[in-house]
């Protein structure tokens, strides 16, 4: 009933005894994800949380099983922690992250494709598939679990769009949050794709924002392949040009990545664009409606 | 004397770095005239900024490339910084010296000799249109135009109306062109690969060229786990239309773009124009980078290169305070949590009829201190006529972040309206201690409400007080 993570996931925390990995592991046992370990490099064999420490995610997965991670270490290194959780054979490596210089990024993108991993972020909140599995800095209580796919760009904004939609009393098969960075894992076009495939997903809630061009190619896949609804809101309209908005992608350079421009694909592909931050989850509830 | 400038680029060896007698460049002067392409007005000299930012962008613009769609984080580094890292790497500048005052002017002046380009040195393209970018014949020419320029305000097509302040001058000396090129290196987002531009067409018709011939136009990805392979640079070559004995030379300059690129976490070298001189020579003639933001902490030399003058005041004292805030025109003052969340606000108040007057992520924590001082930055602009806070409380409780706007508003003195919308955990808990206060917080029940409510309250304010027109404000590029 969800995508990529569900309540078998067995999880890990990349950076797991620093503050922001230690606090967000805790929400996370708190929701019920089934943690298993934390690695920090140099404190193996410790307990945290309850929790063996490994000091690699090679020797995390030997011993637990683990198949997926939340990584919360410093910029400078969390290149070089997505690329180990790949070798070891990870299948989802979320990148809570962020700051990670692009040319590594690069890189990593480079060398994941010859890999099996799936890569979420970085410079993102993570996955939740509510009521089963939390990896990330959202906060679980205003997911209900349900039939909405939610995929986003950003935080808060995607927690607005959760509430809103738990609000209307629809709940979410699972929440995708894919980062503002303009290098990034999983795109649009990927978690489309998979909330196409998910038998329990009924209609997907997409969240862009000004920059890049992930939402005109999410338009074009909507059109070709996909059969479920969709419905768009897309941030950053009253954006001036040439400024960065917070989020190191959300950008409007050149004419290109304006918000109006990604509007006018989505609609062309026929998907339902919503004007209002404040509408999402009654735009989506009467598009279901239909 | 000269200005020595050692940016100390970490990666490099060799710290003294020096301008003077490095490459042979010749002098317009003794030169006779109509032997090769020198355009006549100062202005249109080879030397010459972009018109409109980077091409790159430009061109995603025309829809000729629909992979540079954007930079990110990046920090923009003068015209005189980047040619002093070219000349660090050894890719070939013309002779120039960077001046300060007038003496230094003078000293550098006679140091190059007579004409000279006289350069102002401002994070913006169109100087040369706009007059930053002078061509001087004479000593007293060239006094006149430095102490004119010097302590000026440049107002370019990229800037606001009020310019951006000139404290540096870059005086070079002419070179004698023989083709004008282009060539950049830029991370492609799309493509995820740093990708290499050229153009045959260099200089100021650049622009055209890419809207009416896009053929002119090559575009060379780069594999990020081999770097740049050799066939790229003979293409490039072969595209630009070399000699056999100036390839040699493209494959060095390349390499060693590329190289600079790499180590110093470049997200952008421009080149425009790259020009073949009168000897066969390739020379930078402008440049142009854009480092990477995320990057510069491993690279301390070059974060000293910043030069907060050129950005807006309020927005490089809310860096400093570790918040993400951009002036826009508008009355409204918007203070949000998350960048994505506090964009769409700003788009809600446009809905509702009113405008935004800044873009303000005060990130997750919303603590007290960190409103306050959201508080204190947005009542800097004496526009704002009433604030929205819009506050999605996730891990944080809501009812903690209203009693750190309660106090942030009765510390910072707020004297126009607030409207505060709390949405997440505690979130009716918060809204009753802000209903509660005795403080003017008007709340609002939901986020339409909020925008409704705090268009009208600026309204109100606005009749009383004439909203000033700050056109121009966040136009820059």
């Amino acid at each position: 009933m969800s995508v990529l993570v569900d309540a078998s996931t067995r999880v890990i925390c990349q950076g797991f005894t620093g503050r922001q990995g230690s606090f967000h592991s805790e929400q996370a046992i708190a929701y019920g994800t089934r943690m298993v370990a934390g690695v920090t490099p140099g404190k193996g064999g410790q307990r945290h949380l309850g929790l063996p420490v490994f000091d690699t995610v090679h020797a995390a997965v030997r011993e637990t099983g683990a198949n997926a991670t939340m990584i919360y270490v410093p910029a400078a290194y969390a290149a070089d922690a997505i690329l180990e959780a790949a070798d070891a054979g990870i299948h989802v490596i979320v990148c809570i992250t962020e700051g990670i210089p692009v040319l590594d990024m690069l890189k990593v993108k480079a060398a994941l494709a010859r890999s099996e991993a799936v890569l979420i972020g970085p410079n993102c909140p993570g996955i939740i598939t509510p009521g089963a599995c939390k990896i990330g800095i959202m906060p679980g209580a205003i997911h209900t679990p349900g039939r909405v796919g939610i995929v986003s760009r950003s935080g808060t904004l995607t927690y607005e769009a959760v509430e809103q939609t738990s609000a209307e009393g629809l709940g979410q098969s699972t929440c995708i949050g894919i980062g503002g960075d303009p290098i990034q894992g999983l795109d649009f076009v990927d978690c489309l794709a998979m909330f196409e495939n998910d038998p329990d997903t009924d209609a997907v809630l997409m969240v862009g924002e000004i920059g890049g061009s992930a939402e005109e190619a999410a338009a074009v896949f909507v059109q070709r392949q996909m059969s479920k609804p969709v419905v768009a809101y897309i941030a950053g309209v009253t954006a001036p040009a040439g400024k960065r908005m917070g989020h190191a992608g959300a950008i409007v350079s050149g004419g290109g990545g304006t918000a109006e421009a990604k509007y006018s694909a989505l609609q062309a592909a026929g998907v339902r664009v919503v004007r209002s931050p404040a509408l999402l989850g009654r735009s989506l509830a009467e598009q279901l409606r239909r | 004397m000269a200005h020595a400038l050692d940016p100390g680029c970490s990666m490099v060896g060799g710290g003294f770095w020096s301008w003077a007698g490095c490459f042979g460049v010749l002098l317009i002067g003794s030169m006779e005239p109509g032997t090769w392409s020198l355009p006549k007005n100062p202005a249109e000299y080879a030397n010459l900024p972009r018109q409109s930012a980077p091409m790159a962008v430009m061109l995603i613009a025309l829809g000729h490339a629909d992979c540079f769609r954007s930079y990110w984080m990046s920090m923009n580094l003068h015209e005189y910084q980047a040619k002093q890292l070219f000349a660090q790497f050894d890719i070939p500048v013309p002779e120039a010296r960077v001046a300060e005052t007038l003496e230094e002017v003078e000293t550098a002046a006679a140091a190059l000799g007579l004409p000279t380009v006289l350069k102002a040195q401002v994070h913006a393209g169109g100087r040369g249109k706009a007059g930053g970018v002078r061509r001087c014949n004479t000593a007293t020419e060239m006094q006149t135009t430095a102490k004119a320029l010097l302590g000026s305000q440049l107002v370019t097509a990229q800037t606001s109306l009020q310019g951006l302040p000139v404290s540096r001058l870059l005086l070079e000396r002419p070179v004698a062109v023989e083709r004008e090129l282009y060539l950049a290196l830029l991370v492609d987002r799309a493509a995820e690969r740093i990708t290499i531009m050229a153009s045959a067409s260099g200089g100021m018709e650049i622009e055209q060229v890419a809207a009416s011939r896009p053929e002119a136009l090559l575009v060379s990805r780069i594999e990020p786990l081999f770097g740049l392979r050799p066939w790229q640079s003979r293409q490039i070559g072969d595209f630009f239309g070399l000699t056999a004995e100036q390839q040699p030379a493209l494959n060095r300059l390349l390499g060693r773009l590329y190289q600079l690129f790499i180590e110093c976490d470049a997200s952008l070298i421009e080149i425009n124009p790259l020009v073949v001189t009168r000897d066969g020579e390739l020379m930078a003639l402008d440049a142009k980078i854009e480092l990477d933001d995320n990057a510069l902490f491993r690279h301390p030399a070059l974060a000293a290169l910043h030069d907060p003058s050129q950005e807006d005041a309020r927005e490089v004292a809310a860096r400093a305070e570790g918040l993400s805030y951009i002036s826009l025109e508008g009355n409204i003052g918007c203070m949000v949590n998350g960048a994505g969340l506090a964009m769409a606000t700003m788009d809600l108040i446009a809905l509702h009829g009113g405008a935004p007057a800044n873009f303000l992520d005060v990130g997750g924590g919303a603590t007290a201190e960190r409103v306050g001082r959201a508080f204190k930055l947005i009542l800097s602009d004496e526009k704002v006529a009433a604030v929205l806070v819009n506050i999605f409380g996730g891990i944080v409780r809501c009812d903690l972040i209203a009693e750190g706007i309660l106090e942030a508003v009765k510390d910072v003195g707020v004297r126009v309206p607030v409207v505060v919308r709390l949405e997440g955990t505690n979130a009716e808990l918060g809204l009753q201690r802000l209903a509660q206060s005795e403080l003017a917080i008007e709340t609002a029940a939901t986020l339409a409400d909020a925008a409704n409510q705090v268009v009208k309250a600026a309204a109100q304010a606005g009749a009383h007080e004439p909203v000033q027109s700050d056109a121009g404000a966040g136009e820059r590029v």
